[in-house]
């Protein structure tokens, strides 16, 4: 690939990148959220279609205007949202567009099927449906469609991030047998130890840009941290001492089971205290979501759970399990909730700014109608201190970069003067800059003896931002540990592995 | 005996324009298109054919029944296909809003079809005097070598060729629909397009290809309707409209399976003229009975949402529209 | 694989925001172009000068006074329907269901002009009849919205039912109440005592349309913009997972919602019976349900966006008629013509919302 651009409206997801991929290796695509890995490889597999630049196959130009163009050229990308279609089988899965105007012929697939899991040591059931399944078989079977479409060279975006450590293990493995077998292999990641345990290389995007790469042998974690974050990661967040704790929010036992029945948080406990930031490390969908939405009253909990809620001045405790998010507003509780999904649920993506501060508060008075004052008075405040870029007041949020939305949730969610603020992915996509506005905006709070919940994927942050951190594994608690003393190791340790009291 | 063969009789006539008009909406519904124009689409079926027959007819002294099944058939699919033509390049190309467009369509096909209709039957000499009575025959005409079976056999043999087309196109497409290549792409296609994109699939071929053959298909229903139940004149009294929501109301029945538009469209039908006889029913509680159809499909459709059976559930994509570069 | 870089055809995206004059620009060109697709058509059935013709269609509608109050008093109707969708549509509620609601609200409207329009005079009896018909076509509304709250029912194909359900509950009460007896109408109920018709009002018998469908209008539009409900209807719109986060009650909203929709369109119904035609049948909707929704959808919700296109709408509709009787034609080609117009200006929306380049054209300066 080379000087491959593509831009979305303003924002230049790629810029001149090159990338080599050698036949019969393992590449890792190294770069923080945001930094256009996905773009990139989109381009590769026929979802975008590139700005400017030339891509070369075999040595041949071609040009990829279609994910059937990629096939044709034996690229097959596994993409992070899985690409299936749920009421289908595996089997009518995997010849999804393949042999047009001929019948289907279930029995022939399935016995392909069974021959590329054999070679590779994959478990896929050919007759069973995708709504049904798990995500590691889920995953399984992307791997095994592309297979079947006879890729050479396979994508795989962000693999491990929805697997069990065994589950990545097993994953690896079958990499290895399919590089074994001469295939390329490009896996795009930002875990560092996944790079070193798996890739032969490793290429570097920083916003955009194309970085450099090195063979992994040649390599460490700290020069490639360093190549992905542009600096040497001394983060230098200010970290106040905590003073005056005092309870604000004590979990126990907290269930909560997902739509299928599946436990997504199991006996959760912990004690969050006004005046400390209590990180919550994991890897994605350990049951971070489940937990803070569970508080905000957005999901059921299961008997026997409970939370109960100090408010900042008061000695008064109340129950917030069984309670819906409507009740807990109706009791006066002051929590904050800064949503990982931005404009799903913590923006109305269509309305100003100044609508949107009133999303939590509109209902306050008595008029049937909405005071409409005071939130510009509060949209202009938010804008003036957070240095907000707005194509104007009036501009609906969806418009913004995401930086400046996330700007404006914070800024709304801290203006409500909570006891309890919590926050799902504060920085996720936000540039250096921005991040430290929301750390320093974050240990304001603390100061002021609000409880702040810190729900974060980049654990040099955790590390250097919270008290203490709650490291949840597969929906259970399996360390609550000290901020200031831990070791990064040890965090990942926890993230993947129960804790020893657990297995006692 | 007797009024339950003509109940059943009357019910397969109704029965199968709603079949046609079904099946060709699954097809296009299977595509993710929710199109809220087959009433419309109907109606340019059965104008269309019944143009088509009419000025066949007017030429010629002596016409053929073979021909004048062709040509009303013939123009009956392409003028519908040319309305889901309309449709899939508005909602598919332009991306206006599906619901709104396939409303348009149906306002715009009822006055373009009751205009020409209006329009042939001033030609013909007024209301009623349309005369294609070689096409109507010829579409009308029964198979007799099943009459001497009892009453199962005139039962079987009560109908015109387009009764069996009609179940024979609702199996044809069922098995279309599950065992063949493009009947699989095309579901994938309904339910993710971004799925079946990522497979290769050209979504935008697809829709357009399954809108406008299902639009295809829901129009020979307006044309039997024209041919065989108003014996070949035109009527502008919104018969084909009722029947149009109601095959769009089948279609939830079916739980979009085609095989299951066969048993259902004759189950409206019947519900449709089980007032007829009943004994005792003044003039204005037959109205009541009348509802039934929609009734039971409400009674579906709300079964449907509360049991939320997988395989039961409309395409997941249906009614919204896909764009790729979506970001 | 071929040498040269293959580029799609066209290229499309996302506009940023486009100024409303350019906007309003394209959508004035679709008509524009519509006319002219329409002049065509005319042209080849009745191969008149479509300028004359359109100057009939003026005539049709303005021409003389009865005239133009015949197009208020229908444009009033349309309105008023768009406006009772418009609260169900912001909140992504696919209310196909007017013709239902608004003939429920007739029936309602009839038996009490029927039943009541002896013993009660003239103003509590039209207050009667707004509140019933009110009720009328908000339980109307209501049912659809209890599912859909409860357990996500298809609201699209629910409420397209329940207007068949309505169209045969009115048969029915046209069969009961047919007058003269055999001619299977009702026909103009209380012709000699006019109980419970719209007095005229400054001497015209519309004026008070006018006034009810305006006080909507205004009355929506803050609903809609300034109130707290209609805030909370724009929440739920957008997303349901921001209205549980900010503690709207999703449930309570949609179903309220569907009750004021319902009960709107149900005041269309009673505008109709006792402001227009005085009489009830399947046709007292006239398809003006389905016309509405794509009013209410082209206004983007607005409220007085929605007195352009309907007048605009009726204006085509009196015109069209007036040619067919002018040109021995039938009535039905107004709904022709409508759909053309229509299908221009939904397709217009796609040039307010989307860039498309061709190949070879140059990249824009950014």
């Amino acid at each position: 690939m080379v000087n491959i651009t593509k831009t979305f409206g303003s924002l230049v997801a790629n810029n001149k990148v090159c990338l080599d991929i050698h036949k019969g290796e393992i590449l890792s695509l190294l770069g923080e959220n945001g930094s256009g890995k996905t773009t990139l490889m989109n381009m590769l597999s026929g979802i975008y279609l590139p700005d400017s630049g030339q891509i070369f196959v075999d040595g041949k130009e071609v040009s990829i205007t279609s994910p059937r163009d990629a096939f044709n050229l034996r690229i097959g990308m596994i993409h992070q949202h899985f690409k299936l279609v749920p009421v289908l089988t595996a089997a009518e899965n995997i010849i999804l567009g393949l042999n047009e105007n001929r019948l289907v012929d279930l029995k022939s697939v399935a016995a392909r099927i069974k021959e590329i899991c054999d070679r590779y040591g994959f478990v896929v059931e050919p007759y069973k449906k995708v709504y049904d399944m798990s995500v590691s078989e889920k995953q399984t079977l992307e791997i095994v469609k592309v297979l079947y479409r006879g890729a050479d060279i396979l994508i795989l975006d962000e693999p491990t991030a929805v697997l069990t450590p065994q589950e990545t293990d097993r994953l690896f493995a079958v990499m290895r047998n399919m590089k074994a077998d001469g295939k390329s292999i490009v896996i795009i990641t930002h875990k560092l130890h996944e790079v070193m345990a798996i890739s032969d290389r490793v290429a570097v995007l920083r916003k955009g840009q194309y970085i450099g790469d090195i063979a992994t042998a040649e390599t460490n974690p700290q020069q490639l941290t360093d190549m992905m974050v542009g600096h040497a990661v001394t983060l230098n967040i200010d970290r106040p001492e905590p003073e005056n704790l005092r309870e604000c929010l004590v979990v126990k036992d907290l269930t909560v089971l997902d739509v299928d029945g599946v436990k997504k948080l199991d006996k959760v406990s912990f004690t969050a205290y006004g005046g400390e930031i209590l990180g919550v490390a994991g890897i994605s969908g350990s049951g971070q979501k489940e937990l803070l939405e569970a508080i905000a009253g957005l999901q059921i909990v299961e008997p026997g759970s409970s939370m109960l809620y100090t408010a900042m001045d008061s000695e008064e405790t109340v129950e917030l399990a069984g309670r819906n998010s409507m009740d807990i507003k109706k009791m006066g509780v002051r929590s904050a909730f800064v949503p990982e999904d931005r404009l799903g649920m913590g923006l109305v993506g269509s309305m100003s700014i100044p609508d949107n501060m009133m999303l939590r508060t509109y209902g306050n008075g008595k008029s049937i109608f909405t005071d409409r004052k005071t939130p510009r008075g509060m949209a202009e405040k938010v804008v003036e201190e957070l240095q907000v870029m707005t194509p104007g007041m009036n501009a609906p949020v969806r418009r913004m970069s995401g930086g400046n939305i996330q700007k404006v949730l914070v800024g709304r969610e801290i203006a409500a003067d909570p006891s309890l603020l919590m926050t799902a992915y504060a920085v996720r996509g936000l540039d250096i800059n921005t991040s430290y506005t929301i750390y320093h905006l974050l240990n304001e709070q603390k100061k002021h003896g609000v409880a702040v919940i810190y729900v974060g994927e980049d654990l040099d942050v955790l590390l250097e931002l919270c008290d203490r951190i709650l490291v949840l594994c597969a929906g259970k608690v399996s360390g609550i540990v000290d901020g200031r003393t831990i070791k990064k190791e040890e965090v990942g340790l926890l993230m993947t592995h129960l804790g020893q009291e657990e297995e006692a | 005996m007797g009024q339950l063969i003509a109940l059943i009789q009357a019910a397969v006539v109704f029965g199968t324009v709603i079949m046609f008009g079904a099946v060709g909406e699954i097809v296009t519904e299977k595509s993710g298109n929710l199109n809220l124009g087959v009433p419309g689409i109907m109606y340019l079926g059965g104008i269309c054919g019944l143009m088509g027959a009419f000025y066949y007819e007017m030429g010629n002294p002596e016409p053929i029944g073979f021909v004048c099944v062709l040509i009303a058939l013939t123009c009956a699919f392409i003028a519908s296909m040319a309305g889901g033509l309309i449709y899939s390049f508005l909602t598919i190309t332009l991306r206006a809003n599906q619901n709104v467009t396939g409303l348009t369509l149906t306002i715009f096909a009822g006055g373009f079809a009751n205009f020409f209709g209006g329009s042939l039957n001033k030609l013909a000499g007024g209301v009623g005097q349309i005369n294609v009575a070689a096409t109507s025959a010829a579409f009308r005409k029964t198979p007799v070598f099943l009459a001497n079976m009892g009453d199962i056999g005139i039962l079987l043999s009560a109908f015109g060729f387009m009764v069996y087309l009609a179940v024979i196109l609702a199996i044809l497409m069922n098995w279309f629909l599950n065992k063949t290549s493009i009947g699989l792409n095309l579901r994938a296609v309904g339910e993710s397009p971004a799925t079946a994109d990522a497979a290769g699939i050209n979504v935008t071929k697809y829709k357009y290809m399954a809108t406008c053959i299902g639009a295809g298909i829901s129009g020979l229903g307006g044309l039997y309707y024209v041919m065989d139940y108003t014996k070949g004149t035109w009527d502008s009294d919104g018969g084909i409209e009722r029947l149009g929501w109601l095959a769009v109301a089948l279609v939830i029945f079916a739980t979009w399976k085609p095989k299951r538009s066969i048993w259902g469209s004759y189950l409206f039908g019947m519900l449709f003229w089980l007032y007829f006889y009943i004994p005792g029913l003044t003039r204005s509680s037959q109205e009541i009975f009348k509802m039934l159809p929609y009734l039971v499909t409400v009674i579906v459709l709300i079964v449907i949402s509360m049991r939320h059976n997988k395989d039961d559930q409309p395409p997941a994509n249906l009614g919204l529209p896909y764009f790729r570069e979506e970001r | 694989m071929k040498k040269e870089s293959r580029e799609p055809l066209v290229r499309i995206s996302k506009r940023g925001v486009m100024s409303r004059g350019k906007a309003w620009g394209i959508r004035l060109v679709a008509v524009a172009l519509s006319l002219i697709v329409c002049a065509f058509i005319i042209f080849a059935i009745v191969k008149l000068n479509p300028l004359k013709v359109y100057g009939a269609m003026f005539e049709g509608a303005f021409g003389t006074s009865k005239r133009i109050w015949v197009t208020v008093r229908d444009t009033m109707m349309l309105l008023c329907i768009a406006i009772g969708l418009a609260p169900a549509f912001k909140m992504k509620f696919w209310n196909i269901g007017a013709e239902g609601q608004i003939l429920m609200g007739g029936i309602v409207s009839a038996a009490c002009m029927i039943y009541l329009g002896k013993t009660v005079s003239t103003i509590p009896l039209l207050v009667i009849m707004l509140i019933g018909s009110m009720m009328a076509g908000g339980i109307w509304g209501l049912i659809p919205g209890l599912f859909k709250a409860k357990w996500n029912t298809n609201e699209t194909l629910f409420t397209l039912m329940m207007n068949y359900i309505a169209i045969q509950i009115t048969s029915f009460f046209v069969a009961k109440w047919e007058n003269p007896f055999g001619s299977n109408t009702v026909g103009i109920i209380n012709s000699r005592t006019q109980a419970g018709w719209f007095p005229p009002i400054f001497g015209q018998a519309y004026t008070l349309n006018v006034i009810i469908v305006m006080l909507l209008v205004v009355g929506m539009y803050l609903y809609l913009n300034y109130s707290k409900q209609g805030y909370e209807i724009a929440v739920v719109g957008e997303s349901e997972n921001t209205a549980r986060y900010a503690a709207i009650n999703v449930k309570k909203v949609i179903i309220r919602t569907m009750a004021i929709s319902g009960a709107l369109c149900g005041i269309a119904g009673f505008i109709a019976v006792a402001g227009a035609s005085h009489t009830i049948s399947t046709s007292t909707a006239g398809g003006q349900g389905f016309t509405a929704i794509i009013v209410c959808w082209l206004s983007k919700f607005n409220s007085f966006i929605m007195i352009l296109i309907s007048a605009l709408l009726v204006f085509f509709e009196k015109g069209a008629i007036e040619i067919a009787s002018r040109y021995n034609l039938n009535d039905y080609v107004s709904s022709m013509i409508t759909g053309i117009i229509l299908f221009f200006i939904l397709g217009s929306e796609f040039f307010i919302n989307y860039k498309v380049k061709f190949r070879g054209s140059k990249e824009e300066a950014k």
